[in-house]
């Protein structure tokens, strides 16, 4: 390889840093996450209490998006996606939070 | 397994290991349990290690631990819409060992060797196995009810080190559940870059690492901050704010991150990287008047758990559950000399915590988060107006520089009170810094 050919390749290889770092969704971004899934969820919401629940700040305060609202008004539980923060406990007050079964549930490779 | 251990640790975290190692070390019969399926797989941290108590634990513990890099620079900067006004500090002393004792972490790495130190001290670390409750007997905590064949385990005493979603320390009564002003919610992305790229944009050469917090409008103007800390071949990019305040504003801590990610000043830093994993943790600042019991009979909490964090601008977690971690095992020590494990007799990791930095730093800088979320002026209208200013007075036109720098002067006077302004920054000062 010419010395000329080298000085481009490493120009083409230093283009490919100053492009925008690429957007993820945040569906993206859980895909990356090592979960190892339990058919059992450890978080529960009681319908009761979520019915008259005005705030419902579970719907956004997640940081993985694990509550939504289902076709019946229902709060629906992504157990699955939870990346364990505990945040959604202190956000609502009837939210019960059960650690995961041992082994299952988030596995950071990084974290 | 043996019927009865010397001592039961929930969690093999920072401070639930330092315990480990330091009473396995002693030739005392430890068990740890861990609900991950390896130590580190649930643990999360904005990314710098402060390792004064590491070092004293294993020292020289750089040559063999997976540290990502140490940090020599570091970069606290203001944001507003399209400016950035920063304060940038590099300090060449840091490449000596200890490096400052301050280290860039991927805790999912660092956790794992941590707890193999332990284990070939003579723990014995039992992963995949999640404590649901303590078993009490005549009034004293003898043991834990674990998930699993055979659950019930006892021991002389038991540490609490199960991190911030502290669900069993609330169970046995020595806190309540934190409110919402008292937890920091942070989400957190690693980003690989090669490490020559990441050498080139941040000025660091070898090993070297740069901490950068950015305050403002990093996290819309909100109480609270982002980060970029350098790792080997990865960035730790992740912001923060009490989960009060994302409740306010009805935030996603999510849409937060990506919005900090896409900033202007911020976005330049990330290009060319790639997102490798989504963390989430919750950060406790309890405040100094909000802490917990740290001990009952048979138990005590460390770490997390126990809300040891500074919250102040030097950011002391990790080590803060280390010192909490082997100041517990050298109570422990006592205790079992005089062969009693009663609240009294485990008082002394209260004496010993309250002489040491860990509860003076609270002390001083415990109280800081409440004070802040009183003057969430600090976080907004003060950045705007500076940076406002700041760009009036730089903005070069033909008008007289004296004309230009009142007007500057003007604008900023218009939004601000100058007294109220000074008195905040003064107040700010005596909290963070």
């Amino acid at each position: 390889m010419s010395q000329e050919s080298g000085v481009r390749s490493q120009e083409r290889r230093a283009e490919n840093f100053l492009q925008p770092l690429e957007p993820k969704t945040l569906a993206e971004k859980l895909y990356l996450v090592r979960f190892k899934t339990d058919t059992e969820s450890h978080l529960k919401v009681d319908p009761e209490k979520c019915k008259p629940c005005k705030d419902r700040d579970c719907l956004y305060i997640c940081p993985a998006d694990v509550y939504k609202i289902d076709d019946k008004e229902n709060i629906a539980i992504s157990f699955e996606a939870c990346l364990e923060c505990g945040t959604c406990r202190i956000a609502c007050e009837f939210i019960e939070w059960k650690n995961p079964k041992g082994g299952f549930g988030v596995c950071y490779r990084y974290g | 397994m043996s019927d009865k251990f010397d001592c039961i640790i929930i969690g093999a975290g920072p401070s639930g290991i330092s315990c480990a190692y330091k009473l396995a070390k002693a030739g005392l019969n430890i068990v740890v349990f861990e609900r991950g399926e390896y130590p580190g797989s649930k643990n999360v941290s904005g990314g710098v290690l402060y390792s004064t108590v590491l070092n004293k634990l294993i020292p020289e513990f750089w040559k063999e631990a997976p540290v990502e890099r140490h940090v020599t620079k570091r970069r606290y900067s203001i944001l507003s819409k399209d400016s950035d006004i920063a304060l940038e500090l590099t300090f060449d002393s840091f490449n000596n060992p200890p490096y400052n004792n301050s280290f860039t972490v991927l805790r999912s790495k660092f956790d794992q060797w941590f707890a193999k130190k332990a284990e070939d001290a003579g723990a014995i670390i039992l992963t995949e196995t999640v404590v649901d409750d303590f078993i009490w007997k005549d009034g004293k905590i003898a043991g834990v009810r674990a998930r699993r064949e055979g659950g019930d385990v006892f021991a002389d005493v038991i540490v609490c080190a199960e991190g911030a979603n502290s669900l069993l320390a609330e169970k046995a009564g020595l806190k309540k559940k934190s409110t919402d002003h008292q937890m920091i919610s942070a989400a957190k992305e690693i980003i690989s870059l090669p490490r020559e790229v990441i050498e080139d944009r941040f000025n660091l050469s070898g090993d070297e690492g740069v901490v950068m917090e950015f305050f403002g409008d990093a996290v819309k103007g909100m109480i609270g901050s982002g980060s970029i800390y350098t790792n080997k071949d990865s960035l730790s990019v992740g912001i923060g704010c009490p989960i009060s305040v994302m409740k306010e504003n009805n935030m996603r801590p999510n849409d937060l991150l990506d919005a900090f990610k896409a900033h202007p000043m911020v976005r330049k830093f990330l290009r060319g990287g790639k997102t490798e994993e989504l963390s989430a943790k919750m950060i406790p600042e309890p405040g100094y008047k909000n802490l917990p019991k740290f001990i009952a009979n048979g138990l005590l909490i460390v770490g997390d758990a126990a809300g040891l964090v500074n919250p102040s601008l030097y950011r002391e977690g990790s080590n803060m559950a280390m010192a909490s971690g082997v100041i517990a095992g050298e109570a422990i020590l006592e205790a079992k000399e005089k062969g009693d494990f009663s609240e009294a007799t485990l008082n002394s990791y209260v004496n010993r915590l309250n002489d040491s930095f860990v509860m003076n730093d609270l002390k001083r800088y415990g109280n800081a988060p409440e004070r802040l979320s009183k003057m969430p002026q600090l976080f907004k209208e003060y950045p705007e107006a500076i940076l406002k200013m700041a760009e009036g007075y730089f903005t070069v036109s033909d008008l007289p520089k004296g004309e230009i720098q009142q007007s500057a002067r003007k604008d900023f006077k218009d939004k601000i009170s100058i007294w109220k302004f000074l008195w905040d920054i003064y107040r700010m000062k005596r909290g963070i810094l």
